[in-house]
């Protein structure tokens, strides 16, 4: 029997709602028997960074020649302005421009 | 902090009024979030259950940018897992004000727990103020905001008819691309990002689905802790 889309995609929402939750409550009742250490605190911190970077790597790679200008001037305009939305902008427009170009050339 | 904790309306007042500014400036994310969302497929009835019932911003960055067909659903979980798992300390600094006060009120006020509203309610601690309830007020006006904006975000994201034709499928990189520009700091990131990513692209070859993020996250991040100069 398949299980429905809709049904897996509903459970691993609930999952990631669960998890979420646990994380949320347990840094405070674990207080009551431990005080995270110094390290374990350096490490929990750089975790969402490091994710976002394993997420966004192997995309930079493989992907056509493209992204590499368009990458740069994503980090370029956040840098100038620190605005997503900008940043956002310049990275999407920078392929479209590309591969506009390719397309007439 | 001899003072009892108060856990007032007044309170969860105050909360709404002071995350006004932080609300406004983070309305583009989750429109973002809601378009991102329709790209990769989600329906409008799961982004919204996902916007309230998880309602953490990055890890549903992350679970959208894995929804493919079909679902790695314990990659998602797990790796929403190891992405909240800073709540923790988030929880534990909050312990001094809210260990006193009643399982229910911590344990519901703690649903709302995120970044923005945890700062701003150390902040009030700090300053002296002893009002737990504005979390809670301030956690709303987040989630409710958090909620609405994916909801725009997403029909917007459905106008557009052939995203790729736009170069949006390079939206959800920019987007990262952009956060983690703003999250470094610097030379103490060079090295367990390097190694992040090359584990990531080793694994991607050799691991199968998508825990190849979780085995880049996991090796960056613990080169991040042991390689921390001065951990206190």
């Amino acid at each position: 029997m398949q299980i429905p889309h809709s049904t897996i995609a509903l459970v691993t929402i609930l999952g990631m709602a669960l998890v979420t939750y646990i994380t949320r409550i347990s840094g405070l009742w674990l207080m009551k028997f431990v005080t995270p250490s110094p390290r374990i605190t350096v490490w929990l911190r750089s975790i969402p960074g490091a994710v976002l970077v394993a997420l966004v790597a192997p995309t930079l790679v493989s992907d056509s020649l493209v992204t590499i200008p368009a990458t740069l001037a994503t980090i370029l305009i956040m840098v100038r302005t620190k605005n997503v939305v900008l940043a956002l902008i310049a990275g999407v427009g920078t392929i479209w421009l590309f591969r506009a170009i390719i397309h007439w050339v | 902090m001899d003072e009892p904790v108060r856990f007032t309306f007044a309170g969860a007042l105050a909360g709404v009024r002071r995350t006004v500014p932080l609300a406004l400036s983070d309305l583009a994310v989750g429109i973002i979030f809601g378009a991102l969302a329709h790209q990769a497929g989600v329906s409008l009835l799961e982004a919204l259950l996902m916007s309230s019932l998880v309602y953490a911003g990055s890890a549903q960055f992350v679970a959208v940018s894995l929804w493919t067909m079909p679902l790695p659903v314990v990659a998602i979980i797990v790796t929403t897992l190891v992405v909240n798992a800073r709540y923790l300390l988030l929880g534990a600094a909050l312990y001094p004000w809210f260990a006193r006060l009643s399982p229910l009120k911590v344990y519901g006020s703690f649903f709302l727990l995120a970044d923005e509203n945890w700062a701003l309610t150390i902040h009030e601690f700090e300053q002296g103020k002893r009002d737990a309830a504005f979390l809670v007020g301030s956690g709303l006006l987040l989630f409710i905001s958090w909620g609405s904006t994916t909801l725009i975000g997403y029909l917007a994201g459905a106008i557009i008819q052939d995203p790729a034709q736009w170069g949006l499928d390079f939206a959800f990189t920019a987007v990262f691309v952009a956060l983690l520009t703003s999250m470094w700091k610097g030379k103490t990131n060079l090295l367990p990002w390097l190694v992040a990513a090359i584990v990531a692209i080793a694994a991607a070859h050799w691991l199968p689905g998508t825990w190849y993020v979780l085995a880049g996250g996991l090796a960056g991040s613990i080169v991040g802790a042991l390689t921390h100069a001065d951990p206190s």
